[in-house]
């Protein structure tokens, strides 16, 4: 019996983007970012949700177990899956227990002490680089950076596989100035197994509305798809990848 | 040389590997002691060939020119028949397997058996006269198996069928879903199977009425298979003796596959297994060097373009049940053997390869029989095909091996059976929204007002009540379950004797197991109506006859496909209930009872036959199809709506099929086709590991779709599985368009 307790805002059951094969995908809840493009506003609140046991939730993670073969597992994202930290470990620690791979989708923003026993029972590591510098970080989070780097740095102690994401949004970062500087980020990072440039997407602009807040990129249409091609493109030629 | 028991000795060229099958008919030893098994992938395959292009192109036309008019033509001078036809060929020159239904490609022939009054209105359909003669003949001279049936049936069956509590049973329609082991014909030769039916005929005891019908059906039997020789005869090939090669083989079971269809107009009219038998013969004849890789497709492409064309005569009330004019060829692919090794062989890819080499078509309906110990690359090259042609279906061999051993073939659907060994009486299926409905109305039909079955309790006015409404439901579903094994009975009694299938019987062994397989429809909206009643307050809004003629529903309930066991657990125990309540009434000739969740398409037929339920659903409404979620209520993403659906149980239960059509947009499977093979593959094995029975898959947008209905000239090959079996969705009526597109697309987030 584990009856420590988290907030979930949603469970994805089917989800094949965010790390490899079939996955579920653990919306957990809060977040201290404001990222200009997030499309999970609803998930900010460190209570939004549905209340789960450790043990509620391994059971709803074990019934899609059978659908895990070649490296599915579970994927904690959020909100920032590091905000509820406590209940993020113990979640991670039941899932290797039942042997399901675990992968974390972060900012890196935390606690920074908690870092390496989280890292410690996770498989992959889905990092969100937010900002090339510090002036790039606070203009997208509308936060000061803070823990970041001291995440990337228990990873690479860990030696923990990486896969890096990042957001183009039309007009702010999609130039290839931008993207080749985030090359010369990406190269000082150790064990980055793949890189990933996310377009945004209109797709939550409903929920601005619902929470009532206003969406800081109203207006602003979806990044075209040649686009974005085109920006990966270069990336993976700035990475020789 | 083989030596039959009790027979001569048979004479082939062949040097096959010895075993019992030399001395008794044995097809799965056969197989078994002489098969390649191929564990590597599909870099092997050969492209179509010039002679089976220029017949492709030719047949491509002729089935244009057929969706247009509704059907090409029909002979008229003819009724159906093993040799009542001239030879027909689509280019001669160019064919190198030959045969077609009747004298020419796609013209259709009449089969009165059934019944003559059918025929009669398919000819005013379709603007020709009937032919006098014909109806003397059938009319006044021979009695079909529909007047058979409606000599005995019941004031209450007439009722059940005419409010539609029972439907699509085969009263005037061939039943079908009769596999006959046409490998047979080219393992053996037709004259050892007539030896081995004349060593039978001898020995059976007439002292019984079973023993007297069984007899004369033997008799039949031998008739049919000197018929089967006739019509070979006739392409200019004598199959009295065993194929000799790989093109003999594949001739040979198709003369014996075209047969059955000459003869017999069953709603399907399945293959079986025949995919790695062919390989034995295309690999002996490769290793001699006396074909190539490009004539071994050649031959294969050729036999299923022959398969493509087959056709029956129906009415545009059956095509509105069963849309796109299916004959349900369907070829069981894969699936491992006793001894754990897999029954994949390079013709299992052949077969599959036709798709591309053809382009993709709902006929034959392939069938991968689904295990975990698959070898991969079949698996993937499986789950490729699926997204690039939408024409596959897959079935669970892991569930259904050990209970029907390993050379067993998938009839229609979801049927299975071992080839030669069982035959299927197929029975439709039963309305279960209609059974709540009279559970709630006092037994009084909610539509025509008619009384279904007296004495069932009205219920207190106001909220429903779930014990009460169980209490009713169980009881209708009891005499439900009474009325429909007999109706069945009558309906199989009469099709053995006036409509009997000696062509597809004479390919079985003699003493046949019988199944009998009865069917439920909406299953999902009667599992989330009595989630209401439990979870919610179900009013039921009442005319003045006391008929619920809509329900309010306050507060939420959970609904089945969404893995929540409140609501599942009552879909199980209801076809758990429903299974053994059949089983409480024996039938005609010991068959045993089975049953399935399968629709087809007649899902929406069915739904526009019934009322509102409780579960929210309008009156007229589609159902949704076979074991499915209703349309939009699996909210919880594609794996909890298969986990939901894979809880239905097979064994003992549902053992005539649980189906599920799947569609998924192809980015929720992954950015690339390499991504998106594998995680089909992924849910394939995750879903059937938990003992689910059936998936179609579909891999694509609804906004294809979409644009498909509005712009069908842009997709004339756009194939998809619907339940049980796969159409071109240019077929459609609009009515089922409509509902393919409402249905549930997984997407990703």
């Amino acid at each position: 019996m584990n009856p420590s307790k988290g907030f979930v805002s949603k469970i994805e059951t089917f989800a094949t983007a965010d790390g490899p094969g079939v996955r579920t995908v653990v919306f957990l809840s809060g977040c201290t970012l404001r990222c200009v493009y997030c499309h999970n506003p609803d998930m900010w609140e460190g209570k939004a949700g549905k209340e789960y046991t450790v043990d509620e939730l391994m059971k709803v993670i074990l019934r899609m177990k059978p659908y895990f073969n070649h490296g599915g597992g579970v994927s904690f994202c959020g909100g920032e899956p590091l905000f509820q930290s406590q209940f993020l470990l113990e979640m991670l620690k039941a899932c290797k227990e039942n042997d399901v791979h675990t992968v974390l989708d972060t900012a890196g923003v935390g606690v920074v002490s908690t870092f390496e026993p989280i890292l410690n029972c996770v498989d992959l590591v889905l990092l969100d680089i937010k900002g090339i510098d510090d002036l790039d970080y606070e203009r997208m989070t509308q936060v000061k950076p803070s823990t970041t780097q001291a995440f990337i740095k228990a990873c690479e102690k860990l030696s923990k596989p990486i896969w890096i994401r990042h957001v183009i949004v039309p007009e702010m970062n999609d130039s290839v100035e931008h993207v080749l500087s985030l090359a010369n980020k990406i190269k000082s990072i150790s064990n980055v197994e793949k890189v990933e440039l996310l377009g945004f997407h209109t797709m939550g602009q409903s929920k601005y509305s619902t929470i009532r807040i206003k969406d800081p990129l109203e207006g602003v249409l979806g990044l075209d798809r040649h686009v974005l091609d085109h920006l990966q493109m270069t990336l993976n030629e700035a990475l020789k990848i | 040389m083989f030596i039959f028991k009790g027979g001569d000795a048979l004479k082939t060229n062949i040097d096959f590997a010895s075993g019992p099958w030399q001395t008794s008919i044995d097809v799965e030893n056969f197989i078994q002691t002489n098969l390649t098994h191929y564990e590597g992938d599909e870099s092997f395959l050969a492209p179509i060939s010039p002679k089976t292009h220029r017949l492709w192109k030719k047949c491509e036309s002729l089935l244009a020119q057929e969706i247009k008019l509704g059907v090409l033509d029909i002979d008229l001078d003819h009724v159906s028949g093993v040799n009542h036809f001239k030879p027909g060929y689509i280019l001669q020159e160019d064919e190198v397997i030959v045969g077609l239904q009747s004298d020419a490609p796609l013209k259709r022939i009449i089969n009165p058996y059934g019944g003559f009054r059918l025929v009669e209105s398919i000819l005013k359909t379709y603007g020709r006269e009937v032919p006098t003669h014909l109806k003397e003949a059938f009319e006044d001279w021979n009695k079909t198996h529909n007047q058979g049936v409606f000599d005995v049936y019941t004031k209450e069956m007439l009722t059940a069928r005419s409010t539609g509590l029972l439907t699509g049973l085969p009263d005037a329609y061939g039943r079908g879903r009769i596999i006959g082991d046409y490998r047979r014909v080219a393992l053996y030769g037709v004259d050892a199977l007539i030896q081995a039916k004349k060593n039978d005929h001898k020995t059976l005891d007439i002292s019984t009425e079973e023993g007297m019908r069984l007899k004369e059906e033997v008799a039949n039997q031998m008739r049919a298979l000197e018929d089967m020789k006739a019509m070979a005869l006739t392409y200019g090939y004598d199959i009295s003796a065993p194929a000799n090669n790989a093109k003999e083989a594949v001739q040979w079971l198709y003369f014996a596959y075209l047969s059955a269809v000459k003869q017999s107009n069953g709603a399907a009219m399945s293959l079986g297994r025949t995919a790695s038998f062919l390989d034995i013969y295309i690999e002996r004849d490769l290793k001699a060097g006396l074909i190539t890789e490009l004539e071994a497709q050649e031959l294969i492409d050729q036999f299923i373009m022959k398969l493509r064309l087959a056709r029956h005569l129906r009415t545009p009330e059956y095509d509105e049940l069963f849309a796109g004019d299916p004959t349900w060829v369907t070829e069981s692919i894969g699936g491992m053997g006793m001894d754990g090794r897999s029954l994949v062989t390079k013709t299992s890819f052949r077969y599959l390869h036709t798709l591309t080499n053809l382009g993709p078509a709902p006929e034959p309906n392939m069938t991968i029989l689904w295990s975990e110990s698959l070898p991969a690359p079949f698996k993937a090259y499986c789950a490729r095909m699926s997204i690039e042609t939408g024409a596959i279906q897959y079935e669970n061999d892991d569930i259904m091996r050990p209970l029907f051993g390993c050379d067993y073939g998938i009839s229609c659907c979801v049927s299975a059976m071992t080839i030669g060994k069982n035959m299927q009486y197929f029975g439709a299926r039963t309305n279960l929204g209609k059974v709540l409905l009279l559970a709630i109305n006092g037994g009084v039909d909610e539509l025509s007002g008619k009384v279904m079955f007296n004495d069932v309790p009205q219920l207190e006015e106001g909220v429903l009540n779930y014990t009460e409404v169980m209490k009713n439901f169980d009881d209708i579903l009891q005499r439900t379950a009474k009325l429909y094994t007999q109706t069945m009975n009558v309906i199989h009694y009469m099709h053995d004797k006036y409509a009997y299938e000696s062509a597809q019987m004479a390919l079985h062994d003699t003493h046949v197991e019988r199944l009998m397989a009865f069917g439920v429809a909406g299953l999902s909206v009667v599992a989330d109506s009595l989630s209401a009643i439990k979870h919610a307050k179900v009013t039921p809004i009442r005319n003045e006859q006391g008929i619920a003629v809509d329900f309010s529903i306050e507060g939420d309930f959970p609904c089945f496909g969404n893995d929540d066991d409140r609501v599942d657990e009552l879909a199980v125990d209801l076809v758990t209930r429903f299974s053994r309540y059949l089983k409480r009434h024996p039938l005609y000739r010991q068959a045993k009872h089975t049953l399935s969740v399968l629709t087809i398409t007649s899902n929406v037929v069915y739904g526009k036959k019934t009322g509102s339920t409780p579960d929210g659903r309008k009156a007229g409404e589609a159902f949704a199809p076979g074991a499915n979620p209703m349309h939009g209520r699996d909210q919880s993403g594609a794996l909890a709506s298969l986990n939901s659906v894979a809880k239905i149980p097979y064994e003992e239960v549902c053992m005539d099929g649980v189906s599920n059509t799947f569609s998924i947009v192809p980015s929720a499977l992954g950015h690339d086709l390499e991504t998106q093979i594998q995680n089909a593959v992924n849910v394939m094995d995750g879903y059937f590991n938990q003992k689910a029975h059936h998936l179609n898959v579909n891999v694509l947008d609804r906004a294809k779709l979409i644009d498909a209905m509005e712009h069908p000239e842009k997709y004339p090959h756009l194939t998809i599985r619907v339940s049980g079996y796969a159409v071109h969705f240019a077929r459609l009526t609009p009515a089922q368009k409509k509902e393919v597109i409402s249905r549930t697309f997984h997407e990703s987030v």
